[in-house]
């Protein structure tokens, strides 16, 4: 099925949705999504963020769609067009439901341990506008433990109920789930049950925002300062293949997550052995250095993704002074 | 004097009882549908009609019968949407309690029609007494041999069951009502599918309104084509308006659509004008979640013509100057009624009925109910209301269900039509919390709208 995207065409299997059709085609023209996550049947819709633009419908009908689509749930039909980033009126929504994700979001990044993998900061900084027009108190929660190495901080959640599928379809039964409606709805366990689980800490990878922290690493450092690494080891668990990413600190492995692709979803989910238990690097087999995109703010502190500021490229006294710099680009 | 349909017998003593409503010439649809018709020639029929949906969106009844798929071998549903609860919005209630068996019947011939063999009354959780009344009345039915196995010796089985709800204004959203059917939280789906093709247990359904259901009863009666006769245009048969407010004489009216909304508002026969002796002021013509009108706007197109209470006249003009018929909430405001706070007081509603799955709507409606809430207290700014009208239009139309619409259309119209009212609330915000704006020129003649 041909369907084009910002004027770009691309071949997809029928049944594709418009959001995977954009991933292959990769790029700028991606629709951002907070709520959809593939591996997780059933996600996605909720967030809104990757409402686009249907400017065809198919060849056989013609007509646009009347309303904008969510992408991540709206099937491609064989001559379709979009419109992602070439409709205002699509980056007028965005910016619109970026402002409503943010007007009771904490915006306290500055202790947040999310900060720097943070889907709704990416998200805040590419979309949203620097000043909120939301002059009322932002709806709070306290925190609470689910279990002993997982805290929930319903303040910062977007509801994105990538938790509640994950409880769903990767652990054996689930016990936590949203409670009340509106903007009192809160992710929560059943009278504070403790998630017990051998695959409960991965609602810590789904979750796009710092509302579930995995309390191993909760205040130790941030992401940034932190040197990932990818490597395996052999686990028992029949449903792990204990492949993982270790985030260093200097010789401490300081903690453990699966592997986050591009759009920050797990490449597999891992076992709790693996993410809590397994802080050696002699329980681990490295396999080298993670890639990191150089457009985040995990790459400040790898100096080969570092390029020399432009504004020293215009000062010959600063290119004489950062030489040094110069040449490590000109030589990778 | 216009026809009544559903609501002919209604004051005969007694007939909420299976004797006399049969004895009135009840469940003759039943016996003629299911003696002598095929179930395609009942669609037809229906389409003849050109009944359209009675709960809010005004869809033609009969195509949304005919999209129903029908696999070999799976169930198929139909389920009456009796979760009536918009502001303003009452008619069903009171046809369920005065004419249950008027529903019942309507239910045997629609499942009849859909070839449906289980089907669901789901009534909000709030309307137990209907729930009791529905209950025996489906015994009664089930006694007289109208239900169960072998349904008048035709050989076709229906049972017919009630499901109260949790009293959610969310789960009168079709799909949410069918989630909620199943037990579980009543979210909307994301469509499509559409229950058509994916409803109640994944099977195809159909959900259709109370008063929809029950307008099949005349329809089989009468024929399509005689049921069509009446009303105006596209807006055929008759319509059951849930009247309230500052009226002489509130209550539920059956209307030939089409009637002039003058005539509706002012005659003895129907509203009976203001009470009080007041001037009109404003009017809610289909339940909260349509726009708003000023009464000159109300009366009047803005051509000038007389509004007609039909589906296209009271939407002639789109969103700018007309509204919508919805489902029948009629409100009236006299001259002492502020918008500013009945606004608000729609923005509640909605901010406490939002089920909180996507995030405009969730986040959107708490922040234009405080807004909102600031203004009515005297605490508002004059940048609010273009910061209304902003949050609205970025909820509109961006939400998984209707919801969100019915939330920003009533503070979008309120804005447009009554936007001084607003900024006297800001301007004179001491005098506002003690007295109200008055009728101002709400009711004046309109004048000829200039060339631009």
């Amino acid at each position: 099925m041909k369907v084009t995207i910002d004027g770009i065409s691309i071949d997809v299997e029928p049944g594709t949705s418009i959001l995977n059709a954009a991933r292959q085609i990769g790029g700028d023209i991606v629709p951002p999504a907070m709520c959809y996550y593939s591996k997780l049947a059933g996600s996605g819709g909720k967030c809104r963020t990757c409402l686009v633009k249907v400017s065809k419908g198919s060849e056989k009908d013609p007509r646009p769609m009347p309303k904008l689509v969510a992408s991540c749930r709206t099937t491609v039909m064989d001559g379709m067009e979009v419109q992602n980033i070439t409709s205002p009126e699509v980056l007028e929504a965005r910016k619109g439901v970026v402002e409503m994700l943010l007007i009771n979001h904490p915006l306290d990044c500055p202790i947040c341990d999310q900060a720097g993998e943070c889907d709704l900061q990416n998200l805040g900084f590419e979309h949203g506008s620097a000043k909120t027009r939301y002059e009322f108190d932002r709806r709070t929660f306290n925190r609470i433990d689910i279990g002993d190495k997982i805290q929930l901080h319903m303040t910062r959640c977007i509801l994105c109920y990538r938790c509640v599928f994950t409880a769903d379809q990767i652990t054996d039964h689930r016990i936590h789930g949203i409670l009340n409606r509106g903007d009192h709805s809160e992710i929560s366990t059943y009278i504070k049950a403790a998630v017990d689980n051998d695959f409960s800490g991965n609602v810590i990878d789904v979750c796009p925002v710092g509302a579930l922290t995995d309390k191993t690493f909760r205040f130790k450092n941030r992401v940034w300062f932190t040197k990932p690494v990818e490597a395996h080891r052999d686990c028992d668990h029949e449903k792990c293949n204990g492949k993982v990413t270790l985030w260093y600190k200097g010789e401490d492995v300081l903690r453990v997550t699966a592997r986050k692709d591009v759009y920050g979803e797990v490449e597999e989910f891992i076992c709790n052995t693996c993410r809590f238990d397994k802080k050696k690097t002699s329980d681990w087999v490295i396999e080298g250095p993670r890639k990191v995109a150089n457009w985040s703010v995990q790459s400040a502190n790898h100096y080969e993704t570092l390029h020399p500021l432009p504004v020293l490229k215009t000062n010959p006294a600063l290119i004489e002074a950062n030489k040094e710099q110069f040449e490590r680009e000109t030589r990778l | 004097m216009g026809r009544k349909l559903l609501l002919e017998h209604i004051n005969v003593p007694g007939i909420n009882t299976f004797e006399v409503y049969r004895k009135q010439g009840g469940y003759a649809s039943v016996e003629k549908a299911l003696k002598t018709l095929t179930p395609d020639a009942i669609v037809e029929e229906v389409k003849k009609s050109g009944l359209r949906g009675r709960g809010g969106a005004g869809f033609p009844t009969g195509m949304k019968w005919s999209f129903l798929a029908k696999p070999e071998g799976v169930a198929r549903y139909l389920v009456c949407n009796a979760d009536e609860s918009e502001p303003g919005t009452f008619k069903d209630r009171y046809l369920m309690t005065h004419i249950p068996h008027l529903l019942i019947e309507g239910m045997i011939v629609s499942s009849f029609a859909l070839g449906a063999h289980a089907s669901y009354i789901y009534v909000r959780g709030e309307m137990m007494p209907q729930i009791r009344i529905l209950e025996r009345a489906i015994a009664e039915a089930k006694n007289a041999g109208f239900l169960g196995k072998n349904i008048l010796g035709t050989g076709y089985d229906l049972e017919l069951y009630v499901q109260p709800g949790g009293g959610a204004y969310i789960c009168g959203e079709e799909t949410a009502l069918l989630e909620s059917l199943e037990g579980k939280r009543g979210n909307p789906r994301i469509k499509p599918p559409f229950p058509a093709i994916a409803g109640l247990y994944g099977c195809p359904t159909v959900v259709n309104n109370v008063e929809s259901i029950a307008a099949v009863v005349p329809i089989i009666n009468e024929g399509g084509e005689e049921y069509a006769k009446i009303g105006v245009g596209r807006s055929t048969g008759t319509k059951l308006i849930s009247a309230g407010g500052n009226l002489k004489n509130p209550g539920v009216y059956e209307i030939e659509l089409g009637l002039s909304c003058e005539e509706f508002l002012y005659s003895d026969e129907y509203c009976g004008g203001i009470a009080n002796g007041k001037r009109l002021k404003a009017v809610v013509a289909g339940g909260s979640s349509v726009p708003i009108l000023p009464a000159n706007l109300f009366l009047k197109t803005i051509n000038n013509e007389p509004r007609l209470m039909s589906y296209e006249s009271l939407s002639d003009g789109g969103f700018a100057t007309g509204t919508m018929l919805g489902s029948g909430g009629f409100i009236a405001f006299d001259e002492d009624q502020c918008i500013v706070r009945n606004t608000w007081n729609f923005a509640r509603f909605y901010h406490h009925e939002s089920c909180g799955q996507c995030s405009p709507c969730r986040e959107g409606t708490g922040w234009m109910e405080k807004v909102l809430h600031r203004l009515e207290n005297g605490h508002g700014k004059m940048s609010d209301m273009d910061l209304l009208v902003d949050v609205s239009k970025k909820i509109e139309g961006n939400t998984i269900c209707p919801l969100g619409d019915a939330a920003a259309w009533p503070v979008a119209s309120a804005i447009r039509h009554f936007r001084d009212e607003f900024e006297w609330h800001v301007t004179n915000a001491s005098e506002a919390v003690t007295r109200n704006f008055g009728l101002a020129h709400y009711a004046d003649p309109l004048t000829k709208a200039e060339a631009v």
